[in-house]
């Protein structure tokens, strides 16, 4: 998968700052794209585009229901618009919107979601979005999209936009760690095998994946791990989650969100169907978040690799 | 004018006809709008070509209540989008002719049928005013010369959402887009003073940066004179508070809030259409 060749040595960037760079890029290639947001382009990253293409950039101010709307109709005009806002405003203020406006009609929208997680950290629960891929997996005609690391997020960013329809984008606060490289691949709705493995399948998204790499590599003597990097939760990858639930026998689903409807549900639902396995959701436990730091925070409520190597020795420990 | 006339006549009888044939379905707002609809499509408003749907140059026409659609489909069957007999499948299954207009990206190939000549999609209250200022901000970055009419009810004023979309419309000076605002005091529960008013609406209106007119909403000569009066204001998107009788044209349906919901019996509708001769 060509990734980067010590896990230890890696820089750190944002997922959002990877989504920043590739929209300069997509302004510049086509004039069709525009950006469209609720006075977030800063943390967003997408200052760069708004003063570099002022003219395909439309600024709404806070609100988020216009925001999804004007992007509607937009994309029913011809454009390529990124609605791109903190996801606890859109898709969690716009989702009606969202669902109407833009999933019912098939609008070429591209609605970014950003902050999302715990690791948002010390602004606290209003603002840590933790239901958005539950919210967004329901809606017909759209896909969700969760990448992994800063290269991923470039990549995921030019791929939606050469899709047709609309597409949910899941970003993150905090710098995480750069494990991907130029050269590794990504193609929407394919899972990606990270790491190979014979006795249990983590199956995770976002800036988690490294951590479960992390987990693997520390108890690789004891336990041999397969890591899926899940970075498309709908539509999700079928067949890769089952051949390798049938391989292991095990399976633990890892991210930061509710365990209820996001990638543990999605996961709970493809394996419940066409391979019951034994498994465990790791994410949050139907409780909101809090202030603090990331690192605090993933640590209390169990997102990082110490919690997941707890976890995994558990689930040997109880079911063989 | 005397055409137009008659083409309300027509397009109140194909409301009153869907209706009863549906069996459910909004009646009041439709009638209302008839005279409007008449003015838009047959008394030179709106630039289309019915053979050709997504002509790039047509004006659009963006309905954002949704449940205002009998007199959107009627308007766009007499148009010669379709036919006037399919306006009998009217929420039947398999339509075209769905409760809520809808408006969907065919280039996937979802299997949908689309009814030529419907721009967008509606029903939750306030979502097409946001879909319209996208369209005329589209158009404006692309210079098109056509222009962006969106039709509202006045209990829509009552959403959040209609407002940001004022606002946003006002900022990137939206002179080819028209919110034309049916006010005809009528809502599902009750007269808006009393459910909730929205008044002083003129005022509110212009605080917002829109430029105002007031007509007779079934007045055919204030209709087609009020958009020769908007082209004094290029760089402006225009607000037209059109008063109007909710159910007109049908004794026992006009303003009477108590069909804002719903539609004719059969016998009701004998008599309604008897009206309407």
């Amino acid at each position: 998968m060509n990734l980067i060749n010590d896990l230890k040595i890696v820089s750190m960037k944002t997922t959002r700052e990877g989504f920043g760079e590739a929209m300069s890029f997509l302004a510049k290639k086509n004039k069709d794209v525009v950006v469209v947001t609720a006075d977030l382009s800063e943390s967003m990253k997408v200052d760069d585009l708004e003063k570099t293409f002022p003219e395909q950039f439309v600024q709404v101010g806070v609100a988020e229901q216009n925001m999804m709307g004007v992007s509607a109709g937009l994309a029913m005009s011809g454009k390529v618009p990124f609605a791109v806002s903190y996801a606890v405003f859109s898709p969690g203020r716009s989702w009606d919107q969202l669902r109407v406006s833009v999933c019912y009609s098939n609008a070429n929208v591209k609605i970014i979601g950003g902050h999302t997680g715990l690791s948002v950290g010390p602004d606290g629960a209003t603002h840590q979005a933790l239901e958005d891929v539950a919210m967004t997996r329901v809606l017909p005609n759209l896909l969700v999209v969760v990448p992994a690391d800063y290269e991923q997020a470039k990549k995921a960013t030019l791929a939606i936009a050469e899709h047709r329809g609309p597409v949910y984008m899941r970003l993150t606060r905090p710098k995480t760690a750069c494990f991907t490289t130029a050269g590794t691949p990504f193609e929407i709705g394919k899972a990606q095998i990270l790491r190979k493995g014979a006795d249990i399948s983590v199956f995770a998204c976002g800036p988690l994946v490294y951590e479960a790499l992390l987990a693997a590599e520390e108890i690789k003597e004891k336990v041999d791990v397969e890591v899926i990097n899940m970075h498309t939760i709908k539509p999700i990858d079928v067949e890769i989650v089952v051949r390798s639930a049938k391989k292991t026998g095990r399976v633990i689903t890892f991210e930061e969100h509710q365990i209820n409807g996001g990638l543990g549900g999605a996961i709970a639902e493809v394996l419940s169907e066409n391979q019951p396995t034994k498994m465990v959701r790791m994410g949050m436990h139907d409780s909101f978040g809090e202030s603090g730091e990331a690192k605090e925070l993933l640590e209390k409520y169990g997102m990082n690799k110490d919690a997941l190597i707890k976890e995994i020795n558990n689930f040997i420990k109880i079911n063989g | 004018m005397e055409d137009l006339v008659e083409k309300s006549r027509k397009i109140r009888v194909e409301i009153i006809k869907m209706l009863a044939v549906a069996g459910s379905g909004h009646a009041a707002g439709a009638m209302g709008l008839a005279d409007l609809f008449a003015a838009l499509y047959f008394g030179g408003v709106l630039k289309y070509k019915s053979s050709d749907p997504s002509w790039n140059e047509r004006d659009r026409l963006i309905l954002s209540c949704g449940h205002y659609a009998p007199v959107w489909y009627a308007s766009l069957a007499l148009a010669d989008f379709f036919s006037v007999e399919e306006l009998s499948t009217l929420r039947k299954i398999d339509s075209r002719l769905q409760g809520h207009p809808v408006m969907q990206d065919l280039l996937k190939g979802s299997g949908h049928k689309q009814l030529p000549g419907v721009e967008n999609t509606s029903g939750p209250l306030g979502q097409g005013v946001s879909i319209a200022v996208g369209m005329a901000l589209a158009g404006k970055m692309d210079s098109l010369k056509c222009k962006y009419i969106c039709v509202e009810s006045d209990a829509e004023q009552q959403e959040g959402q209609t407002w940001e979309a004022y606002m946003s419309a006002a900022k990137y000076k939206l002179g080819n887009l028209w919110f034309l605002i049916d006010r005809n005091e009528i809502q599902i529960s009750g007269n808006l003073s009393s459910v909730m008013p929205i008044e002083p609406l003129r005022e509110k209106l212009s605080a917002f940066g829109l430029r105002v007119f007031d007509i007779d909403g079934n007045n055919h000569g204030e209709i087609l004179s009020v958009f020769e009066k908007g082209k004094l204001f290029p760089d402006q998107p225009k607000a037209v508070i059109m008063r109007t009788i909710p159910g007109k044209g049908v004794s026992f349906i006009q303003s009477d809030y108590r069909w804002h919901g719903k539609a004719p019996t059969d016998e009701e509708a004998e008599k309604a259409l008897w009206e309407l001769k």
